[in-house]
């Protein structure tokens, strides 16, 4: 057994605390238990010797130091006899570095306000966010006085990464969105023998609601979190810092070529999602309802109205403005560090769907009123 | 001599905190002028100041006969392409190589042929020291001085009047910091530059600047030459006797 480094010896209302051997930062934990089980409500004198120690550390230092503090009612005498150099100079070191940093500790709030603080800077954030976009409409406006100021190549780049490297996923959740509803409706349309309006429902719940819906969320996980962190790591890298200074303005390089890209690819996305999702059920109208393809567009034909198609693209526009300047916004909040970049990613996300969805259901009612 | 930029009773106040109280100095032309001074005093926000990435809260900067409390966008825009930046850490634009970081300004500001503009950049990358192999490089897969000599080369793309380094040699090894003191200096009788930088190498300090600034307690607390240096009342002064007397 490894020889204790802390000895605790009573004799009245005296108490000798004796260390010995290396004090550093592994063994002050056993000494606080030793000290911790120690009964000292009848102590009035403390005597701290130190004089067998071979080493120790600022760890350590410390602890003697905090002894001396805690025990401040009581007698502490400190026996410093015999010792090393090192150990001294420690043992001032800490002090000194102790004395004069005395810290001023921050209060902690209630949680009435800290709630306050936080609703105030989400609204402040709010604030800021209503600023970029008066910013990103300034940029628009000095952007289209002058037709060579577009910057093409920038916008199609955007196009094939956010629009056709996107066709492929969207697809593939559209078509299973498209087979989940269709076979879900199938079951209860089956036991009214109801089959052909699985038609109807898909069609309608497809082209005006889910296809539109489908996409943005897609795009929003997919592009509105690329753009903030790459925007957010460019701020890191001062990249965008150095774009101002060579006079090259970020709303017209990097801000507004994305937001345009993604406006102008989003109808399309969301056509490809309408088709992709008649497809997926009419597979499922096929084998499970008996429903023919020729017949499932026969009956789509008369029953689905063209109306709801354009509400669908119309939508695509403007979730696509919502996604991109909500992630880009957070990716020009994104401050020094790493680690807001992943918040701000995160952010971006949240805030893009929720908005998608309530643009949303704000277009609902809109239509419903206006009766298309 | 003409001076280029001055600084007068400028302000700067970060949230409660007031960085600058009344900042004074003059930048003649064709000098080597150093910001220096203890960490934190708020050097590279100055410097930041002046190239318009951050405001001031009173006082006047003028660069180059352009106030920029009130300048105008035009105006703005066209100053902005008589200086270049040197970062901190390069801030070289990570998609594209060495040689499109170069050519970028030279394509969106002129209407010099292709053939052209490849000459010029394989000129001002030989200019500072790196190979023209280098070229095709992308940024990620440069070496810390190397990046260094790539962003001073984009930042000379346009053939600046005024150049403003943000610790040019910090991370370096060295010899590369003293290559890249030398490089400076060739590059200002080259050129005929003005070179305004914050730095805290004092080999650097010693070998390249004309006059400094110190900046402490929020104001100048010296501006002149380096080898007055002694005559300055400030806690910052002492780093430099050591460094004298060693």
């Amino acid at each position: 057994m490894p020889k204790e480094i802390l000895s605790i010896k009573k004799e009245d209302s005296n108490i000798y605390l004796e260390f010995v051997g290396e004090l550093n930062l592994y063994k002050i934990t056993i000494c606080e238990n030793q000290l911790n089980k120690t009964d000292f409500s009848q102590i009035k004198k403390i005597y701290i010797d130190l004089g067998k120690l071979s080493f120790i550390d600022t760890a350590g230092a410390l602890f003697i130091n905090s002894l001396q503090k805690d025990f401040s009612s009581l007698e502490v005498i400190l026996n410093y006899s015999n010792l090393t150099k090192d150990i001294l100079d420690t043992l001032q070191l800490v002090k000194l570095k102790k004395e004069d940093s005395e810290v001023l500790k921050q209060k902690s709030n209630g949680i009435f306000v800290s709630t306050g603080k936080s609703v105030y800077l989400s609204f402040l954030d709010f604030l800021s966010f209503i600023l970029f976009l008066k910013e990103v409409g300034l940029a628009k406006l000095n952007y289209l006085k002058s037709f060579k100021n577009i910057r093409i190549k920038e916008i199609m780049f955007e196009i094939n990464e956010s629009g056709i490297k996107a066709l492929g996923i969207i697809s593939v959740t559209s078509f299973l969105i498209g087979l989940v509803v269709a076979y879900q409706s199938a079951f209860q349309l089956k036991i009214y023998g109801a089959n052909i309006f699985v038609v109807d429902m898909l069609g309608i719940s497809m082209l005006r609601e889910l296809a539109p819906l489908i996409t943005a969320i897609v795009i929003a996980g997919r592009s509105g979190s690329a753009f903030t962190a790459q925007i957010g790591a460019m701020k890191i890298t001062e990249e965008l810092d150095a774009m101002r200074t060579m006079g090259f303005d970020p709303y017209a390089f990097l801000v507004l070529p994305r937001i345009i890209a993604l406006m102008l690819v989003m109808p399309i996305l969301i056509f490809v999602s309408d088709m992709m999702g008649i497809i997926g059920g009419m597979i499922v109208a096929n084998m499970d309802l008996d429903i023919s393809a020729t017949l499932f567009l026969d009956r789509f034909s008369t029953a689905v109205d063209i109306k709801h198609f354009y509400i669908g693209i119309f939508k695509g526009p403007f979730f696509a403005f919502l996604i991109s300047t909500i992630g880009i916004y957070r990716g020009l909040k994104v401050k020094n560090d790493t680690q807001s970049i992943g918040f701000n990613t995160t952010k971006s996300v949240v805030e893009a769907i929720f908005a998608v969805i309530v643009c949303d259901a704000i277009f609902s009612i809109i239509f419903t009123h206006m009766g298309i | 001599m003409k001076p280029i930029i001055t600084v007068r009773d400028v302000k700067t106040i970060f949230d409660e905190r007031v960085v600058h109280d009344g900042l004074n100095l003059t930048i003649n032309q064709g000098e080597i002028y150093g910001l220096l001074g203890p960490s934190g005093c708020g050097k590279t926000t100055l410097l930041r100041e002046m190239v318009m990435l951050q405001e001031y809260h009173g006082g006047d900067i003028e660069i180059l006969g352009n106030n920029l409390s009130n300048i105008s966008y035009e105006n703005s825009q066209k100053l902005k392409r008589e200086w270049g930046v040197l970062f901190q850490a390069g801030a070289l634009f990570s998609s594209l190589t060495i040689a499109q970081n170069i050519a970028l300004p030279l394509i969106e500001y002129s209407d010099l042929s292709e053939k052209m503009i490849d000459e010029i950049v394989e000129f001002k990358i030989n200019l500072v020291g790196l190979k023209s192999g280098d070229a095709d490089l992308y940024p990620s897969q440069l070496s810390g001085g190397m990046k260094k000599k790539s962003a001073l080369a984009r930042s000379l793309a346009m053939d600046p009047k005024l150049l403003f380094l943000d610790e040019p040699t910090s991370g370096l090894d060295p010899i590369s910091a003293r290559d890249f003191d030398t490089l400076i200096l060739k590059l200002r009788s080259l050129l005929n530059l003005t070179i305004v930088m914050v730095s805290h190498d004092l080999k650097s300090i010693y070998d390249t600047l004309d006059r400094v600034a110190i900046i402490d307690h929020k104001v100048i607390a010296y501006e002149g030459s380096v080898d007055n240096i002694n005559s300055i009342k400030s806690d910052f002064k002492h780093i430099f006797i050591k460094a004298e007397n060693e």
